[in-house]
């Protein structure tokens, strides 16, 4: 087994590893944390995948965005250091009855599928930032421009949106 | 990176989505359950990113579609924290039990 291998190994048992711990924990501040983590283990992942872009991207947005925002509203809404209330047993024993079924069920398909051998260059990274740059904004066959623009009316949508909402009713007239 | 078959990564990936997916079936409380999907959309990103590197490494869809995912899961955060933070003001309370009414 290679250095590389290795790496990969590790990753994978530190991510999927936080994301246990994140979604059974009783205490929600540290299921944030391990959270944190996991996305951090996936954001190595990107990295040992030669994605540097989408690493950066992932520890961006996921790590400093949206996990910030998570503890945030953890600060806001719960009273810190109490416990969640634990799961319903029979709740649990099918959930995970389920999540386990579907997972044994995947790695089933997965080891039938014989999947083909790459297409051109395997190994030689392609995805630089200049490159994925050129493309997104591109109007030619594979450029992705009109999903640009789609996808930065959205994200204006969701801040309006997010404002409507939160947003302080006046009282009524009473 | 090669001496790694593409089936293992696949594996991580399902893993980390019935994860998730185990997640949102036990959790009771608005914000884990954010956590758990923001899990499940995380692993199909690995497997777009996967795909992409693995099968055709000389383009790009897959790094597209991942961005376009991750922007479309900080809307979703900020909208369903929103909610949450709305929820919790008139119910004191963000359990999903709590919240049995749409408008009063």
């Amino acid at each position: 087994m290679s250095a590389s291998a290795v790496v990969f190994y590790m990753l994978s048992v530190v991510v999927l590893g936080a994301a246990l711990v994140a979604v059974t924990s009783r205490k929600i501040f540290r299921s944030a944390i391990w959270l944190l983590f996991s996305l951090t283990g996936i954001a190595g992942l990107y990295f040992w995948l030669q994605m540097e872009f989408v690493a950066a991207v992932q520890i961006v947005v996921y790590v400093g965005g949206i996990v910030v925002l998570i503890i945030f509203s953890i600060f806001l809404t719960q009273q810190s250091g109490k416990d969640l209330p634990p799961p319903v047993r029979v709740r649990a024993v099918f959930s995970a009855l389920a999540a386990g079924a579907g997972f044994v069920l995947t790695c089933l398909m997965l080891s039938q599928h014989a999947f083909p051998a790459a297409v051109g260059n395997r190994g030689e990274a392609v995805a630089g930032v200049g490159t994925i740059g050129a493309q997104l904004l591109s109007t030619k066959e594979h450029g992705y421009v009109l999903p640009f623009e789609v996808i930065s009316v959205l994200l204006l949508a969701a801040m309006i949106g997010c404002i409507v909402i939160a947003m302080k009713t006046k009282p009524d007239n009473q | 990176m090669s001496q790694v078959p593409l089936t293992h990564i696949l594996i991580v990936s399902s893993a980390l989505f019935f994860i998730g997916m185990y997640g949102l079936f036990t959790r009771r409380n608005l914000i884990t359950m954010l956590m758990s999907v923001e899990l499940i959309l995380n692993s199909a990103n690995i497997n777009f990113v996967a795909f992409n590197r693995y099968l055709y490494p000389e383009r790009l869809d897959g790094v597209f579609f991942t961005l376009f995912i991750v922007a479309i899961a900080a809307a979703e955060a900020a909208v369903a924290i929103a909610i949450i933070i709305n929820l919790y003001r008139n119910f004191k309370s963000i359990d999903v039990e709590a919240a049995d009414e749409m408008k009063f």
